[in-house]
């Protein structure tokens, strides 16, 4: 039992660590820019595949280098193309935008790869358990946490003592003074949008040596990140952060006891926190609602 | 204007009811324009709350969808009555939007948006994972619209596609009817205060919490009885009807028609069902045109149809 609740704790936080790494990526840009990247998921997916394409050439650790920047240019050139024109206008615009955008990725994914999933080769070190015992722990495993950790420390530096993580924390709070001080906008809000989509295309590259790739992964990691993010509270990274893991763990524990439930039960957290404390739980008050 | 207004009408219930003879000589049938009715009452439950009230929920698919299981339910395990079906739909879908809107409500802008979404999928997961009920990814079968008895003569809706059109359209006029008085009522003009400035309607002393929960809710009961009604036009339900990515549907054929007019989301409805129908038949990847149409309304008619024309016309 003490096994079977350990093994569903390690998935939880697994689990976790992708909705995190996924719904920090989505609260970046939702944060700064008021946009809800519905096809948030859909760039995880083409982060997956473009390190399926490129593996063979420059193997996992080239995929896992190029992948996510490669996925940050496409990132870029979608937001300057499609979002930008929609900065200022009611956030329904951008929300069914990004929706369409999400079709037309899940089916070109389709189109060109076919609807079968496909594997990324990991290196054989890696796919070992490393003991008899906890044979769920396996290299990659650690490895793909790691990442994430690693990830999200960087993500955090770069907020806190960068200029440009500065800025966009500054723009978080008072877009308008911080384009009355002269800093360029247009640009700020690019650059914290390929952040987001970096964060995405590392997480599809990771998901894609896990679970192998197929097109409609990201939609199901979409919801969780939503959830992520209005449990720890809109506004707030190290409350995404904390939501994250908080509903990964909580489905994986409702996994051992109560199967069917392991998706609902992301959804009672919520209704919980909305009913208690309506802000999220590290949310500030006012922020965007 | 007001004679204006008058044509407008009657030529829209014109177009309407004479729909059975029209569409087959343009290449459509009797039940595409059932369902173009049926999506369109859905759209325009959704537009009441989104265009009138000013607040966007993306999560409405799942009171049409339990609308629909309502329907299906009733008549498979309770009694075999049409009327009896919808109203259980109606109810169904209203007070579960109901009870969960005390909780929406809270929020308000992106954030309303997107618990309205993560709610909605709460009764996606439901009928999905619920089998022995609902019967899962399979959807619900074995149930099917019952002919309707009128004392004097009986309307054989069940094998007459026309007679079951007129029946969806007398349905669709009495909705459509309510939610026009609604809006004319002051109930109605304070819901447009809200959406125009909602700070300063909170200065008049409107309680608007109290306001956006009830046009929630009766948004909710009117998509209630589309979805029964859309239960009885398959006389199939299936979960599909509940995922946000039907919400994300019903928000774009408001808009396409255009938000701002009472009408809009209907003609929305009709060019988006006659679209999906077109492309569904010629190729397997319809799925990236609707993700294309999306964009290329998002991007060149925000305004809707209806909202170009006017503007042209102005």
């Amino acid at each position: 039992m003490t096994l079977l609740l350990l093994f569903n704790i390690t998935n939880g936080l697994i689990v976790g660590a992708f909705y995190v790494l996924m719904a920090l990526g989505l609260s970046l840009i939702l944060n700064l820019s008021n946009v809800i990247n519905f096809a948030h998921g859909g760039f995880l997916v083409i982060g997956g595949y473009i390190a399926y394409a490129i593996s063979p050439y420059v193997g996992f650790w080239g995929a896992l280098l190029l992948a996510p920047p490669l996925t940050a240019l496409i990132g870029l050139a979608v937001e300057r193309v499609l979002i930008r024109p929609l900065y200022g206008r009611d956030p329904l615009y951008s929300l069914l935008l990004t929706f369409g955008l999400a079709f037309m990725i899940e089916d070109g994914t389709r189109f060109i790869f076919g609807p079968q999933g496909k594997p990324v080769a990991i290196p054989p070190f890696l796919a070992q358990p490393l003991s008899n015992d906890l044979f769920f722990i396996t290299g990659y495993r650690l490895f793909m946490v790691a990442m994430v950790i690693v990830a999200i420390a960087l993500l955090f530096v770069l907020l806190r003592y960068t200029r440009l993580g500065i800025r966009i924390r500054a723009g978080t709070l008072d877009l308008e003074t911080v384009a009355a001080l002269g800093i360029n906008v247009r640009m700020l809000r690019s650059l914290n949008f390929a952040v987001g989509i970096f964060l995405a295309g590392l997480s599809g590259v990771l998901a894609a040596g896990q679970l192998g790739l197929e097109p409609t992964m990201g939609t199901g990691l979409l919801m969780p990140s939503f959830i992520a993010i209005i449990v720890g509270g809109i506004g707030s990274l190290p409350g995404t952060l904390a939501g994250g893991l908080l509903i990964g763990v909580a489905s994986g524990v409702t996994a051992v006891f109560f199967p069917a439930a392991s998706e609902a039960v992301i959804y009672m957290m919520m209704a919980v926190v909305l009913l208690a404390r309506p802000r999220g739980l590290f949310g500030e008050e006012g922020m965007m609602s | 204007m007001q004679s204006r207004k008058l044509i407008v009408l009657v030529a829209i219930w014109a177009v309407l009811l004479l729909a059975p003879y029209w569409m087959a000589p343009l290449g459509g049938y009797t039940a595409l324009a059932t369902r173009v009715l049926v999506l369109g009452l859905a759209a325009m439950s959704l537009n009441f709350l989104l265009g009138f009230t000013g607040v966007l929920s993306f999560g409405h698919a799942a009171w049409f969808g339990l609308g629909a299981y309502g329907a299906g339910l009733t008549l498979k395990h309770l009694a075999t009555s049409t009327p009896l079906a919808l109203l259980a739909g109606m109810l169904l879908g209203g007070l579960c939007g109901a009870i969960l809107g005390t909780l929406i409500v809270r929020r308000r802008g992106v954030y309303f948006a997107m618990v309205t979404i993560a709610f909605g999928q709460v009764f996606y997961y439901i009928a999905f994972q619920w089998s022995s009920l609902t019967g899962g990814d399979d959807g619900l079968r074995g149930f099917a619209r019952q002919p309707i008895d009128l004392g004097v003569f009986r309307l054989d809706i069940l094998t007459d596609a026309t007679a079951f059109y007129y029946f969806v359209l007398s349905c669709f006029a009495l909705a459509v009817a309510a939610m026009g008085f609604i809006l004319r009522s002051p109930f109605g003009r304070t819901m447009i205060a809200i959406r125009e400035n909602e700070r300063r309607s909170r200065f008049l002393g409107i309680p608007i919490e109290r306001h956006i929960w009830i046009a929630f809710t009766l948004s909710c009961f009117f998509m209630g009885f589309a979805g029964a009604l859309y239960a009885l036009v398959n006389n199939f339900a299936d979960p599909h009807g509940l995922h946000y990515s039907q919400s994300g549907d019903f928000v774009m054929m408001a808009v396409m028609g255009g938000m701002r007019s009472f009408w809009g989301p209907l003609l929305g409805a009709a060019v988006f069902v006659v679209l999906q129908d077109y492309l569904s038949s010629v190729t397997v990847n319809w799925m990236s045109f609707v993700g294309l149409l999306f964009i290329l309304v998002v991007l060149f008619f925000p305004r809707g149809l209806l909202g170009f024309f006017q503007r042209s016309r102005a």
